[in-house]
């Protein structure tokens, strides 16, 4: 076995919603350039766990959390100017696609010309490589100054992607990226994600058991706001410890 | 059963009817202002003086002063508007001091427009000694459609999907750039919509421009901001009602009224096409 970094990790951290707790006291340390998928019922924290990361519970008003959040063994949460500079580094896809209503070029161009890039070739080259990162440089190379809304769901999702890696950031959040999406784009994004996992580190959320299981090395089981089980993939598929999360993923509830 | 029916189609004609009821009282204005003004109408009428205090000559100082007033209103309101709306919905907290605000602005709405103009005359003409002028009419204007452009703006700005802010900011993009290059590109349309209606208002109302810049008769054109003027709404007024020959100047009040409505018409119709240009490059 192959020893891995802890990447992202989180100790003892509460969350709530004004006054309804969203997360207990939950504690996972996740490990560097694999793929951890996050799954449970509905309503489990899931989302909410994975928005922990970047910040974006930050924007909804009344939000609180204790504990501590960290990425590279720094706390995230001590300086509050650095969510920019955070989510810089952490990249995030989510559940329906968002295309901006931009040409394709300026949604991959966005966020590196956020971030002070302002010379064209320069521009045309991060747009070019985060497109064949993201598997749709050859469907589109010919349009790039079409509107990115006119492509198919599973276009869309994989610009959205390209978009993330085009700031060049260490780990991707995604929020079921196929859920909305046929069984042919899920392939495509489930390969990709694969493909990504060699120089990422990948947090996915999915409703998929199937999913999780194909494309995923290790598996967190949350459960109304608790993280049940948290393991190696093919662990957490064969011999859970928990009888809770053997009873989710036979398809006893949920 | 039958009886259903009956009641039905009754209660279906008579929404029908009433419908038809509004649509013909404006028809019929509209009509009644064209066959009577159109006769007035030519080319000395729009691009002459006024001669015998109104009777006679052209009614080109009040074209000219009410554009003045229109464009002056619009160019104050339409930044200070959409300046707040931007305020309210994306940075003012969900709370009391929200709640306030939206409060002031719903009554700023339903205020007379004859309190609009005591309040100019108090604040900008005598306070600041703008005097009565186009600065302190349109200014005063402008706070009266003030609150038709804030509200507008906030629909447009919240019709935005949050998934679009979200996407923005999760690149790392900072809440002013997001809003700047992710939001307010797709919001402009709607809040040029809030725009149109606020200068049909501006351009019609008699009541904020008496007190604040309206002259009574004023045979030339305003050199600077700080001049008087005439306007089309207050010479319909005059001529309609303190004019010693009120009904031999008849053709005169038809012919400015439908002035003032072509006018109004131009100004929507050009706010129109400017949105549908910047709509045009917008899908989602």
């Amino acid at each position: 076995m192959v020893r891995t970094n802890v990447k992202m990790e989180m100790r003892a951290v509460n969350f709530y919603y004004g006054n309804t707790q969203a997360l207990f006291d939950v504690s996972i340390a996740i490990p560097e350039k694999r793929v951890t998928a996050l799954i449970g019922p509905s309503g489990c924290g899931k989302s909410t766990f994975l928005r922990m990361f970047n910040r974006m519970n930050d924007i909804i008003d009344g939000t609180n959390h204790t504990g501590e959040v960290m990425i590279d063994g720094e706390s995230i949460y001590q300086n509050n100017n650095s969510s920019a500079e955070l989510r810089k580094k952490v990249g995030m896809v989510f559940q329906k696609s968002n295309p901006f209503p931009k040409s394709i070029f300026e949604n991959v161009a966005y966020g590196p010309k956020i971030h002070g890039i302002k010379e064209r070739t320069q521009l045309q080259e991060i747009v070019e490589n985060s497109l064949k990162a993201a598997a749709l440089w050859e469907e589109v190379k010919d349009r790039l100054n079409k509107n990115a809304t006119n492509l198919s769901g599973g276009q869309q999702q994989r610009l959205c992607i390209a978009r993330a890696l085009a700031v060049e950031p260490d780990i991707l959040l995604m929020d079921e990226p196929a859920s909305a999406l046929d069984p042919k784009s899920t392939t495509r994004i489930e390969n990709l994600i694969s493909e990504l996992q060699k120089n990422y580190t990948i947090v996915i959320v999915t409703h998929n058991m199937q999913q999780a299981a194909r494309v995923s090395n290790y598996t967190a089981f949350f459960y109304e706001g608790h993280l049940v089980e948290f393991d190696k993939t093919n662990k957490i598929f064969t011999t859970p410890i928990k009888q809770q999360t053997e009873d989710y993923i036979t398809g006893r509830f949920g | 059963m039958r009886n259903k029916k009956v009641t039905e189609y009754f209660l279906i004609s008579l929404i029908r009817l009433v419908t038809y009821i509004v649509v013909a009282i404006v028809g019929y204005i509209i009509i009644d202002i064209f066959i009577k003004g159109l006769p007035t109408l030519s080319w000395e009428f729009i691009s002459g003086f006024p001669r015998r205090s109104g009777a006679e000559g052209g009614i080109l100082p009040a074209i000219v002063g009410t554009i003045c007033l229109v464009t002056g209103a619009i160019s104050v309101a339409l930044p200070l508007g959409m300046t707040s709306a931007i305020y309210l919905t994306e940075y003012a907290k969900q709370g009391r001091f929200k709640e306030i605000i939206g409060l002031a602005i719903s009554t700023l709405a339903g205020v007379p427009s004859i309190v609009f103009g005591l309040f100019g005359l108090g604040l900008f003409v005598l306070f600041f000694g703008f005097g009565a002028s186009i600065l302190s009419g349109s200014l005063t204007l402008a706070f009266m459609i003030l609150p038709t452009i804030i509200v507008s703006s906030e629909e447009a700005l919240r019709a935005v999907p949050v998934t679009l802010r979200e996407g923005s900011l999760a690149l790392g993009a900072s809440k002013w750039q997001t809003i700047a290059r992710n939001v307010l590109p797709y919001a402009l349309p709607g809040m040029f919509t809030g725009s149109i209606l606020g200068i049909g208002r501006a351009a019609g109302e008699t009541a904020p421009i008496l007190l604040t810049v309206a002259a009574f008769y004023l045979p030339k054109l305003p050199r600077s901001i700080f001049d008087q003027v005439m306007a089309l709404p207050y010479h319909l007024y005059v001529l309609a009602t303190q004019h010693p020959e009120a009904e031999k100047v008849l053709p005169m009040q038809y012919g400015t009224a439908l002035v003032l409505l072509l006018l109004v018409i131009l100004f929507n119709l050009s706010a129109i096409i400017l949105r549908n240009r910047f709509r045009k490059k917008i899908q989602w």
